[in-house]
C-alpha cells in the first residue's frame, strides 16, 4: 500500500468514526427527551388501539333481548345462535311483550327478538313461521347492520333446518366477502395506519430534530466544523430509520395477534417495500427542514402539508373513487397512497413484487427526486 | 503574519435600509488578544459570523490565516474555533458526551488535547456527569470553551463570552484567555462591556456598524481630546439635569457615582464658576475632580463626534 493509500484509508476510518459518534448522539437525543419518545412509540399503539377498538365501523357485542313465547326446540336453537356469535350478547329474556318497549329506553340495547307461541310447530306444519326483530333505529346504520347482521343468523338455521328436512331449498342468498369474509376493520385500517405512523414519525421527527439544531444555535458551532454539513442531516436520518423499522414491527405484531389481522404475503417484502417509504418520508422531513427556521413551522408544515393529506387522499379513510378528478389527481402525489396499496397487497392479497413494482417505482422515483431537491437546497451557511 | 484581515466588509441584511457592517476594515497580529468592544447591535455579530464563514459578506475581502472566507471556507473551518454569542451546546448531553461529540467531529479526542482545556476542564471536570442544561451560567460558558478549543485552534472566535455571566466569573474567564494567549492561539473576541476592554491587547471600538477607532486601549484613553472631571453632589439625578443646562459643557455623562464632564474651553476659572453655579442650584457637597479618561468616555466622545 502507497503512503497515499494508507492516508486515504485513515481519512475514510476518520469520517466513519464521526459519523458514529454523530448517531450516537443522535440515539441519545432520542431516548432523553420524554415526548420524542412518547411520540415515537406511544403514537403508534394508541393509534392501533383506537383504530383497533375504538373507530372501527365493525359493530361488536350488541346487546339484545330475547322474548321467547316458543320455548321449543327450534326457538332455543336460534337463541343460541344469537348468543355463540360474536356480534350480539344476550342482555336478559323477557317474558312479557311489554317488557320489550320499556328495555329499550332503560339501556343501550339495541335489538330485540320476538319468536311467537308454536314457532316450531308452525315451521314443522306450515312449513313456515316467524320471527319479530325490533331495532334502535335511532341511529340507522347500526340498526341497519345489526339487522342484517340478525337475518342472516336466522338464514343460516333456516338453511340447517331444511338440509335435516331434505327439501328442496328454497332460499340461497351466496354473499362473499372477498379477502375479509367477516368485514373485519383491521384489514383497512391497518395498512393505512402503518402508512400514517411512518410518515408522521419520519416526517415530523426528522425535520424537527433538524430545525432544533438552527433553533438552539448548535447548528452554529457543527458548520464550522471540518464534518461535512450534509453528513449531519444524514446522520440524523439513521436513527429514525431503526427506530421506524422497530415500530413498524410493532405494529405488525399487535395488529396480527391482537387484531387478527391476515399476513398471507412475505415478511421481508413488506419490510423492504416499507424501508423504501420510511426512506421517501425521512426525504420530505429533510425538504421541510431546508426550509423552515424554527420547530413550531416544522411541525405545522409537516402535519398540515403531510399528515392530512396522507388521512384523506391515501384512500383508507375515504375511498379515492368517489372523490372528484381533481382530489383524484393530487393524490397521486401523496406518497402515502402508494404505500398503502403496497401493504394492503401483500398483507391481505399476499401478493408478490410482480404485482406492486409500479407502485415501488413511483416511491422510488419520489425518493431520489425528493433527495436531489434538499441536497440543492440545502445551505452550507447560516441562510 | 496577521491571522485575520478584514478590507472594507460591506453587509446589508435582506429587507433591512441600514447596513450592519460599513466599510469595516482591520487586521489581528499572530498570538494577539483582540477584542471588538460594542453596544449590542453594533454588527459584532456579524463580523464573527462573516469571519467564522457562517455568512457572506455584500463585498470587501475577509481572511483568516491567509485563507479566504468565501473561497477557502473549508479549510477555515478545520482551524479555528467558535464559540457563539448564544450557549450552543447539547443541553441534553452531560458535559462529558458534549466534550467527547466536538472532540471526534473535530477529528481529535480529548486525551489528545487534554493539556491546553485541562487548566478550564478541571473546573468543570466534577461535573462531568450532569448534563449541560443543569450547569450554571459560569460553568456553562468554560465547558462551551474547553469545545471551542478541543481541536487546538489557530484562531478563537469568542462573541460576548462574558455576556450574562456573574463579576467572579467573568474575571476568571479573562484569566483563562490570557493563559491561552500565552498558548500562541490568536483571540478575536467580543464584548459590550467597557471595562473589559483593558485586557486586551489591542481593540477595535464599533458602533453602528463602523469602526470608530482602533488602538491600544491605553492610546486610546491617550486621545481624549478634553480634559475630564468627575462631579459629585448629594443631588445626583438633578445634578446631572443642571450640569447639561451650565453654558461651558462640552459633555456630560452619567458613570456611576460620578458625572463625567468636559467644558467647551479650558480656562482656569470655570471650575469655580460652576461649583457657584450648581450652589445657587441648591447642590450640597460638591465634588469636582480631575479624572484619566477611560474606554467609555472615548467610546461616547467618538460616538457623539460621528
Amino acid at each position: 500500500m502507497s503512503l497515499h493509500e494508507v492516508q486515504k484509508e485513515k481519512q475514510i476510518k476518520s469520517k466513519m468514526k464521526q459519523f458514529l459518534s454523530f448517531i450516537k448522539k443522535e440515539f441519545l437525543h432520542v431516548f432523553r427527551d420524554s415526548k420524542t419518545m412518547l411520540m415515537l412509540f406511544g403514537l403508534p399503539i394508541a393509534q392501533i388501539t383506537l383504530f383497533g377498538f375504538a373507530l372501527t365501523n365493525e359493530i361488536k357485542n350488541s346487546r339484545i333481548v330475547v322474548l321467547d313465547q316458543a320455548k321449543d326446540i327450534a326457538s332455543q336453537e336460534i337463541v343460541q345462535k344469537f348468543e355463540a356469535g360474536r356480534q350480539f350478547t344476550l342482555d336478559r329474556t323477557l317474558n312479557n311483550p311489554n317488557q320489550i318497549e320499556e328495555a329499550f329506553r332503560s339501556g343501550n340495547l339495541k335489538l330485540a327478538i320476538l319468536i311467537p307461541a308454536n314457532f316450531y310447530e308452525d315451521l314443522q306444519h306450515l312449513h313456515e313461521a316467524q320471527i319479530q326483530i325490533i331495532s334502535d333505529a335511532s341511529d340507522p346504520n347500526t340498526a341497519n347492520t345489526l339487522t342484517t347482521y340478525a337475518s342472516n343468523i336466522l338464514m343460516d338455521y333456516q338453511l340447517e333446518l331444511m338440509q335435516n328436512a331434505k327439501l328442496p331449498m328454497s332460499i340461497d342468498t351466496d354473499i362473499r366477502m372477498l379477502y375479509n369474509p367477516e368485514l373485519k376493520g383491521a384489514t383497512n385500517f391497518v395498512p393505512g395506519v402503518i402508512a400514517l405512523v411512518l410518515m408522521l414519525v419520519c416526517v415530523l421527527m426528522t425535520s424537527v430534530s433538524i430545525v432544533r439544531e438552527k433553533e438552539r444555535g448548535t447548528m452554529e458551532i457543527l458548520l464550522v466544523s471540518p464534518f461535512h454539513p450534509f453528513l449531519v442531516i444524514l446522520s440524523k436520518a439513521v436513527p429514525y430509520f431503526i427506530l421506524s423499522l422497530f415500530n413498524l414491527g410493532v405494529i405488525i405484531l399487535m395488529s396480527v395477534f391482537l387484531l387478527d389481522m391476515p399476513f398471507n404475503g412475505p415478511v421481508w417484502l413488506l419490510f423492504a417495500e416499507s424501508g423504501l417509504f420510511i426512506l421517501t418520508c425521512l426525504s420530505v422531513g429533510l425538504l421541510i427542514s431546508n426550509s423552515t427556521k424554527s420547530q413550531a413551522a416544522a411541525m405545522l408544515i409537516s402535519l398540515m402539508g403531510m399528515l392530512i393529506p396522507t388521512l384523506l387522499l391515501a384512500g383508507f379513510m375515504f375511498p379515492l373513487e368517489n372523490m372528484p378528478w381533481p382530489l383524484q389527481l393530487i393524490s397521486n402525489v401523496v406518497p402515502a397512497k402508494w404505500f398503502y396499496i403496497i401493504v394492503k397487497s401483500i398483507m391481505v392479497k399476499g401478493l408478490g413484487f410482480a404485482a406492486i413494482w409500479k407502485e415501488t417505482l413511483i416511491l422510488f422515483v419520489m425518493t431520489i427526486l425528493l433527495l436531489l431537491i434538499s441536497y440543492k437546497k440545502f445551505n452550507i451557511r447560516l441562510s | 503574519m496577521k491571522d485575520v484581515v478584514l478590507s472594507n466588509i460591506h453587509k446589508t441584511y435582506k429587507g433591512r435600509d441600514i447596513p450592519a457592517l460599513n466599510d469595516v476594515s482591520f487586521e489581528t497580529g499572530e498570538g494577539e488578544l483582540f477584542g471588538l468592544i460594542g453596544p449590542d447591535g453594533a454588527g459584532k455579530t456579524s463580523l464573527f459570523r462573516i469571519l467564522t464563514t457562517l455568512i457572506l459578506p455584500d463585498s470587501g475581502c475577509a481572511k483568516v490565516c491567509g485563507k479566504d472566507v468565501v473561497n477557502d471556507y473549508k479549510e477555515i473551518r478545520k482551524i479555528v474555533g467558535y464559540m457563539p454569542g448564544k450557549f450552543s451546546l447539547y443541553q441534553d448531553l452531560s458535559v462529558e458526551e458534549n466534550l467527547n461529540f466536538f472532540a471526534t467531529v473535530f477529528n481529535t479526542s480529548l486525551k489528545k488535547n487534554y493539556d491546553l482545556i485541562k487548566d478550564i476542564y478541571i473546573q468543570i471536570e466534577p461535573f462531568k456527569k450532569r448534563r449541560a442544561g443543569q450547569l450554571s451560567g459560569g460553568m456553562k460558558q468554560k465547558l462551551a470553551l474547553c469545545c471551542a478549543l478541543i481541536h487546538k485552534p489557530k484562531v478563537l472566535f469568542l462573541d460576548e463570552p462574558t455576556t450574562g455571566v456573574d463579576a467572579v466569573s467573568r474575571k476568571e474567564f479573562w484569566g483563562m484567555l490570557k493563559a491561552l494567549k500565552e498558548q500562541g492561539i490568536s483571540i478575536l473576541v467580543s464584548t459590550p462591556y467597557m471595562d473589559e476592554a483593558d485586557l486586551c491587547d489591542r481593540i477595535a471600538l464599533i458602533q453602528n456598524g463602523k469602526i470608530m477607532s482602533i488602538d491600544t486601549p491605553h492610546s486610546i484613553t491617550l486621545n481624549y481630546p478634553d480634559p475630564l472631571y468627575a462631579v459629585q453632589s448629594d443631588q445626583m439625578g438633578k445634578l446631572l439635569h443642571d450640569l447639561r443646562n451650565f453654558r461651558e459643557i462640552k459633555s456630560c455623562n452619567a458613570f456611576g457615582d460620578y458625572h463625567h464632564i468636559s467644558f467647551v474651553s479650558e480656562r482656569k476659572e470655570t471650575g469655580n464658576e460652576l461649583k457657584d453655579y450648581l450652589l445657587k442650584k441648591d447642590h450640597s457637597n460638591i465634588k469636582l475632580n480631575a479624572v484619566a479618561p477611560g474606554i467609555e468616555d472615548c467610546f461616547i466622545q467618538l460616538m457623539d463626534s460621528e
